[in-house]
């Protein structure tokens, strides 16, 4: 059977429509993705510090500047710390895939020796917050769930969202979701402020608070949907969504059924 | 022009429906609307069923919306079911087999008759003579002594609502040197414990034995921010009323009193949830996108003898919305 026999069908132009939309869309993707980070011959010799510097160079100095003193499209990296790096590259934040609004949680590009590497150099620069690992934070042992549910909504559910599933700010910008992120990168959020959050110094919220604040995304994480659905967690707004969609929509239908003589 | 007149096209031919001429489809029309019924039944019986056996803890995948509550999903789908199908069972009874004659119903005038009216007015003013209220002045007037008190009682009950604002609505727990403490760990505030691009959410610090209410945290809470000093943008007095780039807002939306506190730390804005009215930090919170229609109360701060931010004065005008008495300029 030829294809061309269907070139006058009446789904051929919606299909081939569909069809050039996604073409165009991931030729766009792959042609804009990130510069690939091949791999370099690593010597093991060479210290982390300047294996750091050779990937930074590579991967980040066409933005951030050779000396990472920052430019007209990225800020200056001087003194932002291990912590800051390795939250922004280990969450797939850096590299952006493009200067949209904010840069996004997606697959990482390095792997974690080179995300230390990176972390080390840009550490080495100036002194800054060190960068933390899930090991090393007992919030298991030491955080309070009930303490840090009273962090939360006083600091961070504002833009977060009570049930921290995200929320917008302004110009298409947004706090993200915090389900599924990992301890170390709520801790290094926390301490570094990325993008438009704010930081939370450790003396307005000590780290054992920290801690706390953590059990208790946690335990959001992991709260069943003991209700059936529950919507997304972001209140009426999806309740009131479907019914005026969906819902309404049904009783569009039903009230042209009811209108209609029966033959 | 002249409108031509359109005589009364009358009704249209009635149409017979197929359940109307032919046994064969009024039966089946039957068969449809009992298999509608008997679903609504299987519907009520899987709610009873999902209530009995499936357990409360049990979770089910479902696509799209992810792992839910087995027993609540299905009391629901029983639910719709049940109810959507007697529904759809009646209408379908309605339509295929019901009578489907056109019935007309007149219109006629509301007015009533002439003899009627005049019936009405002639007892009206029989019965007003019969009282003798035109006579008898006393009790009229006494009369419309007792009615008229009447009205009095609940209006002086209106006194249960509450006194008076008066000068309420105008003062907060802000004190010329009030400490400015954490929300909710109360501890005191020193310049160095905030780095440079972090926020604090601070209330006053409370004299000894005083409670700390929730009518008192929302007047009282406010939003605590370091910048870079030489990022504001403010005149003389509002510069003086910060502190080594740390600046004070009242928390509490001009607008409709949400509180105000998401922070975008490169932006230098602050942006009110309930109806995004945008505030520039670096301008004493102008407002620069909204229906905010002022901008948010700066609290002006500086430190005390042991180095602990305090509040130099009280907010120098109401926080939150506008009200009648407030002077909105």
């Amino acid at each position: 059977m030829k294809l061309s026999k269907f070139r006058r069908h009446k789904m051929a132009a919606p299909v081939l429509l569909v069809g050039a939309l996604i073409a165009l869309g991931t030729t766009f993707q792959i042609a804009s993705a990130v510069p690939s980070t091949t791999k370099m011959e690593a010597s093991a010799a060479s210290p982390q510090v300047a294996e750091g510097k050779r990937l930074f160079l590579q991967g980040c100095s066409s933005c951030h500047g050779l000396n990472a003193e920052g430019g007209k499209v990225a800020p200056s990296l001087i003194g932002v710390g291990a912590a800051a790096v390795d939250f922004q590259v280990s969450t797939g934040r850096m590299p952006m895939a493009d200067l949209t609004q904010q840069a996004v949680r997606k697959k990482p590009k390095y792997n974690e020796e080179e995300v230390a590497a990176l972390a080390a150099y840009v550490a080495s620069l100036a002194p800054g917050p060190a960068s933390v690992n899930n090991a090393s934070l007992a919030w298991e042992r030491d955080g309070n769930t009930a303490q840090g549910g009273e962090l939360f909504r006083n600091n961070c559910a504002m833009c977060h969202n009570f049930a921290a599933q995200g929320g917008a700010l302004t110009n298409g910008k947004f706090a993200p979701t915090l389900m599924g992120v990992e301890a170390k990168d709520i801790y290094e959020a926390m301490i570094t402020g990325p993008q438009s959050m704010p930081k939370f110094s450790d003396k307005t919220i000590t780290p054992a608070e920290k801690l706390s604040i953590i059990k208790w995304i946690k335990a959001a994480q992991s709260e069943p949907q003991l209700g059936g659905a529950s919507t997304g967690r972001v209140g009426p707004v999806t309740e009131g969504l479907a019914a005026w969609v969906l819902g309404l929509g049904l009783l569009i239908g039903i009230a042209v059924w009811l209108a209609t003589k029966a033959r | 022009m002249s409108i031509e007149k359109f005589s009364d096209p009358g009704l249209p031919e009635h149409q017979h429906r197929q359940t109307d001429v032919s046994e064969k489809h009024a039966d089946r029309a039957e068969r449809q609307i009992a298999i509608l019924f008997v679903l609504s039944a299987v519907g009520t019986i899987g709610t009873i069923a999902s209530y009995i056996f499936i357990k409360p803890n049990s979770f089910v995948f479902v696509p799209v919306i992810g792992d839910t509550n087995a027993q609540q999903l299905f009391l629901g789908l029983g639910l719709a079911v049940s109810l959507l199908f007697i529904g759809l069972a009646a209408i379908h009874w309605a339509k295929q087999l019901m009578p489907d004659h056109e019935v007309v119903a007149e219109r006629h005038e509301f007015r009533s008759e002439d003899k009627d009216r005049k019936e009405f007015v002639a007892a009206a003013k029989e019965g007003a003579a019969a009282a003798g209220l035109g006579r008898r002045s006393l009790i009229k007037r006494s009369m419309g002594l007792a009615l008229g008190l009447i009205g009095l009682t609940p209006l002086v009950m209106l006194r249960d609502l509450g006194s008076l604002p008066k000068k309420q609505l105008n003062k907060t727990n802000w004190q010329a040197g009030t400490r400015l403490v954490l929300d909710p760990s109360n501890r005191p505030v020193k310049v160095s414990d905030l780095e440079v691009g972090s926020v604090a959410q601070i209330l006053p610090e409370l004299p000894e034995g005083q409670e700390r209410t929730l009518e008192s945290i929302a007047t009282d809470a406010v939003l605590l921010i370091r910048i870079r000093p030489e990022e504001f943008n403010l005149d003389a007095e509002r510069l003086s009323w910060t502190h080594e780039g740390i600046i004070a807002f009242s928390k509490i939306c001009s607008h409709m009193g949400c509180a105000v506190a998401l922070y975008e730390q490169q932006t230098k804005h602050l942006l009110c949830p309930c109806h995004q009215s945008t505030f520039d930090v670096t301008r004493a919170a102008k407002v620069i996108f909204g229906p905010a229609a002022r901008p948010l109360p700066q609290l002006p701060i500086g430190v005390d003898a042991d180095g602990y931010l305090v509040a130099k004065s009280p907010f120098n005008e109401p926080i939150g919305p506008s009200f009648w008495e407030r002077n909105s300029k």
